[in-house]
């Protein structure tokens, strides 16, 4: 059995199902995250983990012992706030002290536990400081080592990095993975930022109004999305939708419009006439200037209708005499030139067939 | 050059009439009074002219007898013990009032706040008078105490005309100005604060004393110096609602202006409690200057 079980729990606010039905199982130092657009039920889930509200069906359980009926403090779980939430009025000594006063820990432990708190998140020697003296990233140092200081056996994270700038989000994303290993603690980190999960987790749970579309790990979510919603939200991606045309010897060759049939290697038993979608990642489209050496694989023409110059790559946006546009992303790898395409200019993309990913529907 | 000279005088027309206003209306009393306290009472009240046969009629006269007679500090050190007691009366009841309007729904906090300071509709001494008939001896509320008392074998007692009328009177007058900053100050509170409390271990008795009641200080010390001041210097309330016992400071004080005439021991008694009041507010500005985070710091983090 899982550290943390939630079992078919459920939580509806008036006429709106927030969280319906879901049942996830997070393992013991597992860095768990719950990825969804806002709406999607995730917070609520966290809330119900910490105690603040409570499932109308369903429950969660912690080494298999019912939170029902426990209050958010007599629950070993711990919550990183968005806003931080410390204390004004208390020092960072203050703020990390006061888990460890309301556990009644002996007067004489206090000072190195704490000092211990604010080494695993790289705070020594502001102790004595205001919060309202702390900079974003400090703040949530010590939101994170006030809510770790006790060891609680799970640590809920709730978007934790939204307010923090890129550059130090990226920081502090490296930080949280070397903490969350140190620690060993399990951490359930709620974001609607596919990067950051990507990144961060071991295993990820998309959702989306109040349903897991999809849990699985960060490359199996990325390569293989199970659903139209999970392609769509995790990263840039081609969706290609129309009727089957064919489904044999593990190819299955849709009709989409305005491209024609598209052939996709899938372990379907999809019957010819049903709908399907083919997610096909930018970065997996090849775009040259000439017709693709293998005839085996999915080529269409094409025109440069729309390009997004980023420094590392380029985003080009194909479009097809059919109407269809084809996003592909090109590494501006070569040396001596700054990008590969111009608007306007005729191209040809091309992929192979194991690049897409099928999905029924 | 000339833009300059012009804001300059637009600066100066806006500061200028509530500065003239403090100066006519404030500190040239205040001085007359300083003055006043070191000449001579007149023979038939008001005051002695000030020079006199060639010589300026100066004296310490006054102060010299506010600090050989010990009545006075005793009746100072009374009016202060009232003040204090309505003080902590009203903290005691605004407090809960306070929270509750800030944390009632939007719509119903300006009904609430209204009711607040309704009183403030009728004249204050039209409501002080009320209390002489909700205290009186004939009135519902006395004669159920003394059924009570009698009940339990003790003699009757008058409400009216004591002490203990004159602290229902005074806390009752005060209490929205202790409502009032302690709600404003509590209508910032973050809720995200209480909640990390609560996730930290914290329960409700401890949320309040270690999180809300801290961070409400500023509140507290606000609503303190708006009670006890005015408290401190009030007669009309010992006047109608007192026993001969119950004569305070401020009392003392309108004796001395309109009944002994002596105008010089009044000025002296007059400035004593000016020196009090301020030298209070200081203190608790002292007390208060400590390093109190707003409430709403968190909020600030969030944007």
């Amino acid at each position: 059995m899982a550290l943390l079980e939630i079992q078919n729990v459920t939580r509806r606010f008036g006429d709106f199902t927030a969280v319906d039905n879901v049942s996830i199982g997070i393992e013991a130092a597992e860095f768990f995250t719950l990825l969804g657009p806002s709406g999607c039920g995730k917070t609520t889930l966290l809330r119900m983990i910490a105690g603040f509200d409570l499932p109308d069906g369903g429950s969660v359980l912690l080494n298999g012992e019912d939170l029902a009926g426990r209050p958010p403090e007599q629950r070993p779980v711990r919550t990183v706030f968005q806003s931080y939430a410390l204390f004004p009025h208390m020092t960072v000594e203050g703020n990390v002290a006061f888990p460890l006063q309301m556990a009644k820990t002996p007067a004489a432990e206090i000072p190195g536990k704490i000092a211990a708190a604010l080494e695993d998140v790289r705070l020594q020697g502001f102790g004595k400081r205001y919060p309202h003296e702390l900079s974003g990233g400090q703040k949530q140092r010590v939101a994170i080592g006030r809510a770790l200081v006790t060891h609680p056996q799970v640590l809920l994270l709730d978007e934790p990095l939204a307010a923090l700038d890129a550059k130090l989000r990226e920081e502090m994303q490296l930080e949280l993975i070397n903490l969350q290993k140190e620690v060993g603690i399990t951490f359930v980190y709620v974001t609607h930022d596919q990067t950051e999960a990507l990144a961060l987790s071991h295993r990820i749970a998309v959702m989306n109004r109040g349903h897991v579309e999809q849990l699985d790990e960060p490359s199996r979510i990325y390569s293989f999305p199970r659903t139209r919603f999970v392609a769509d939200f995790i990263g840039q991606c081609n969706l290609f939708s129309g009727p089957v045309l064919a489904n044999a010897a593990r190819l299955v060759t849709v009709d989409v419009g305005g491209l024609g049939p598209v052939r996709v290697a899938a372990e379907s038993t999809i019957s010819p006439g049903r709908p399907g979608t083919i997610a096909l990642r930018p970065e997996k489209i090849r775009i040259q200037a000439t017709a693709p050496a293998d005839p085996a694989d999915n080529h269409y023409r094409g025109t440069v209708a729309d390009l997004l110059y980023m420094g590392d790559v380029t985003v080009y946006k194909v479009a097809t005499p059919g109407g269809t546009r084809v996003e592909a992303l090109l590494a501006n790898s070569q040396s001596s030139r700054a990008k590969l395409f111009e608007l306007g200019d005729a191209v040809e993309v091309s992929w192979p067939v194991d690049a897409g990913h099928f999905i029924e529907e | 050059m000339a833009a300059q000279r012009a804001t300059r005088l637009e600066k100066w027309l806006v500061v200028g009439p509530p500065l003239l206003y403090l100066l006519v209306f404030f500190a040239v009393p205040s001085l007359i009074m300083v003055l006043a306290s070191f000449r001579t009472p007149g023979e038939f009240g008001g005051l002695a002219p000030l020079v006199e046969e060639g010589r300026l009629d100066l004296n310490l006269d006054s102060y010299a007898r506010f600090f050989s007679e010990s009545i006075y500090a005793e009746i100072f050190l009374k009016s202060m013990w009232y003040a204090l007691l309505t003080t902590l009366f009203c903290l005691a009841l605004a407090y809960p009032l306070a929270a509750l309007v800030a944390r009632s729904q939007k719509r119903y906090r300006d009904l609430l706040l209204l009711l607040v300071i309704l009183p403030f509709w009728s004249n204050f001494l039209i409501r002080v008078y009320a209390w002489m008939i909700i205290l009186g001896p004939n009135a519902a509320l006395a004669k159920a105490v003394n059924g009570v008392l009698a009940w339990f074998g003790h003699e009757p007692v008058p409400l009216l005309f004591s002490s203990f009328a004159v602290l229902v009177c005074l806390v009752y007058v005060h209490l929205p100005f202790m409502v009032l900053p302690l709600y404003a100050n509590l209508e910032k509170h973050d809720q995200a604060l209480l909640d990390a409390a609560q996730d930290l271990g914290a329960n409700a008795w401890q949320r309040f004393w270690r999180i809300t009641f801290p961070l409400s200080l500023p509140g507290v010390y606000a609503g303190a110096a708006l009670v006890f001041i005015p408290a401190l210097g009030i007669f009309a309330i010992p006047d109608i609602l007192g026993g001969p016992e119950d004569s305070l400071i401020g009392n003392v004080i309108k004796q001395q202006f309109l009944e002994t005439r002596d105008w010089p021991f009044g000025s002296v008694l007059s400035i004593v409690l000016t020196v009090a009041a301020l030298a209070l507010a200081g203190l608790a500005a002292w007390i208060g200057r400590g390093n109190l985070g707003t409430p709403s710091s968190a909020k600030e983090a969030r944007a």
